[in-house]
């Protein structure tokens, strides 16, 4: 999105206002700071810096005399305010930076698993008093999660080790063992996730918390390849690639909630029913879920995935009419 | 902006933080540099006037507190100051440990806007003196992404403002309008909705934020409505999505190595001449014909005869609509 020039302009203007207004005390706060820590600090380049201290140098009490002026003293590369015209404080916090600040750090609170939750809930009621009316952001959290996993799987990353893990993949419908190099722990959409080099792929790969059957620490650390790099996860977990095949069902009303859970393609309605299409990693995965979505689903294409769909239900009802072999005196026990 | 209108702005917040006396805008004018004109001269006082509204509202805009009064009785025209007390950050003694904790949670917001808010704000808490760690974590880290009716529906819920919008439910085929209290915005395993009061259902209702269309649009006036005492959000959006207790035991013969995820939940397994039998925990029973249908021949449901029935009805079903589409040439 682009937005016109001159609201553009007023923004850029409207942030260093706010900046300078946040330097003076930040200055204040740290005596002899050095110019350069303090540019890394607040997120401008030296010369901004220099620039703002410039001109905040010119302002001051009305009288606008030198005893009125914002003062400061260089000694080298440090600098010191030595009068600050009645602005030692920053501005109280808006109602969006409070709500940004108080909703984060819900959400870390009720991060299944996060270390030193205790701080984050210090951390929380100080910023809602110091935000006072504002903080009353009416925002609720609860996040999910295999609490008990999550907590192991963060023990092991934060101790730096290689783990031997039992990993569900759904897309292949197999549970396989690999030994893989964390690189963080991450919640994405309420589901925790380990994002680590993983050595059978060879590749930096993400996986869900809840489908870790078991860990094991070696006595190995985790050594990371220098080309692993955390993945971008802004535009979700599952982003699906061109070359991945394309599958297009026909649903009924009652299977629209599909459009709902999975990234599509294209959703055409057809009159009462609508045409789907959406890309999968694997035409297994896809098999296993067009007959796990019940009656009101027909595949269109491709071709393979429908004649693999009617294959496997015939097959099915095939087995259904064969006696099945007397079962075990234990099992039949079970079930009465 | 211009170095002289940033310098402007710093000169007017000093001066309105300095006085006691609500000052006019003429008197102003006097006072601050950048504001000199001819008061007599109709078209540089209205020019003046116009510079000195577009200041005020980027003060505003920038959440500074500016009073309006009058310093005397005697005073007919509206005088301006900024009062030290509502201007400030109050003080927030933060421990490294705390500190670092908001460090992060500024740092998790996907959202554009909302990240803004949250790097401007640690930088205000930072110019109050609170050292932030940048290289703390927490060893687990949520993403925090939010839909575009966040921000609107809970400035809304905040100032009890009604809201309207157009809200698209999947198994409906056109979106439909809704008129609604906002009390709050809830977070529920991962997806945002909003509960309140529906002023066309008169009940209490929640919705996704993910299916609303369009733009939220407040009307009517703000304090317009109250939230009843003590409403507990969550439990408002968990009644729809609670999780059921898996009570209920189904036997199934599995074809060895196959099927790895019933595997996975299986309360037990023994192995058998013609495969493996699990038992398998289940709450809904059509819920898990779903799952079981999806393996195919792989799977057979031996008991419950509740749940065999409806894996055989799905099945049928299957194999018929696939089999007209051979038919019609639908798929060769």
């Amino acid at each position: 999105m682009t937005r016109p020039a001159a609201a553009r302009g007023s923004r850029a203007s409207a942030d260093r206002l706010a900046r300078l207004l946040n330097l003076v005390p930040y200055l204040l706060a740290r005596p002899g700071i050095e110019i350069a820590e303090a540019a890394g600090d607040l997120g401008v380049t030296e010369r901004q810096l220099r620039e703002d201290l410039e001109l905040l140098w010119v302002c001051g009490l009305p009288g606008y005399g030198p005893g009125d002026l914002i003062d400061m003293a260089f000694d080298g590369d440090r600098v010191t305010i030595t009068y600050d015209a009645g602005i030692d404080r920053p501005l109280r916090l808006t109602p969006d930076e409070a709500l940004a600040l108080v909703v984060a750090l819900r959400m870390l609170a009720e991060t299944p698993g996060v270390a030193n939750r205790e701080a984050v809930e210090r951390a929380l009621a100080k910023i809602e008093d110091a935000a006072g009316d504002l903080a009353g952001a009416p925002v609720e959290v609860r996040l999910p999660g295999d609490t008990a996993r999550v907590r192991e799987l963060r023990a092991a990353v934060e101790r730096g080790r290689a783990l031997r893990i039992t990993y569900y993949t759904a897309a292949r419908d197999e549970t396989t063992q690999r030994v893989i190099d964390p690189l963080r722990m991450l919640m994405v959409g309420g589901r925790a996730y380990v994002e680590a080099w993983c050595r059978r792929a060879e590749a930096v790969r993400l996986f869900r918390a809840d489908r870790v059957d078991a860990v094991v620490e070696l006595d190995e650390p985790a050594v990371v390849p220098p080309q692993a790099r955390p993945q971008d996860l802004t535009g979700g977990v599952f982003r699906p690639s061109p070359d991945l095949p394309l599958i297009t069902l026909r649903i009924g009303r009652g299977e629209r909630w599909i459009t709902e859970y999975y990234p599509c393609e294209q959703v055409v309605a057809d009159g009462e029913q609508w045409l789907v299409s959406l890309r999968v990693t694997d035409l297994g995965w896809a098999r296993r879920f067009v007959l796990g979505l019940g009656p009101e689903v027909t595949v269109v294409a491709p071709a393979e995935l429908a004649e693999q769909v009617r294959a496997q239900a015939v097959a099915a009802l095939e087995a259904y009419a064969t006696p099945v072999a007397p079962a075990d005196p234990a099992v039949a026990g079970r079930t009465q | 902006m211009s170095r002289t209108r940033t310098e402007r702005l710093v000169n007017l917040v000093i001066c309105l933080l300095s006085t006691r006396r609500f000052l006019t805008a003429a008197q102003i004018a006097a006072t601050v540099p950048g504001y000199e004109h001819d008061p007599d001269d109709a078209k540089d006082h209205e020019a003046f006037q116009r510079k000195f509204e577009r200041d005020k509202a980027e003060l505003r805009e920038l959440g500074v507190p500016l009073e309006t009064g009058t310093a005397s009785v005697f005073d007919a025209e509206p005088g301006y100051r900024i009062a030290p007390r509502e201007y400030a950050l109050p003080d927030i003694p933060l421990e490294p440990d705390e500190a670092a904790a908001v460090g992060i949670a500024a740092r998790l917001w996907q959202h554009a806007g909302l990240a803004a808010a949250a790097s401007s704000g640690l930088a205000k808490l930072r110019a109050a003196g609170v050292d932030v760690d940048p290289q703390a974590t927490l060893g687990l880290e949520p993403m925090v992404t939010v839909d575009p009716g966040f921000a609107p529906l809970t400035a809304a819920a905040r100032d009890r403002r009604e809201v309207s919008f157009d809200y698209r439910v999947p198994d409906r085929d056109a979106p439909t309008r809704r008129r609604l209290q906002p009390w709050g915005v809830v977070c529920w395993r991962g997806r945002w909705y909003v509960v309140g009061h529906d002023l066309d259902r008169a009940a209490t209702r929640c919705f996704r934020l993910s299916r609303v269309v369009g733009a939220v649009r407040p009307s009517g006036a703000a304090g317009s409505y109250q939230p009843p005492a003590d409403v507990d959000l969550i439990s408002h959006v968990a009644r729809w999505s609670g999780p059921a207790e898996r009570t209920g035991r189904a036997t199934v013969l599995v074809a060895p190595g196959r099927a790895a995820g019933l595997r996975r939940w299986a309360v037990r397994s023994d192995a058998g001449p013609d495969g493996d039998r699990l038992v398998l925990p289940y709450a809904d029973a059509d819920y898990l014909a779903g799952q079981i249908v999806g393996y195919g021949p792989d799977v057979r449901v031996l008991d419950p005869p509740e749940v065999r029935e409806a894996v055989i009805q799905r099945l049928k079903e299957i194999a018929t609509r696939h089999d007209d589409l051979m038919v019609a040439g639908g798929a060769r």
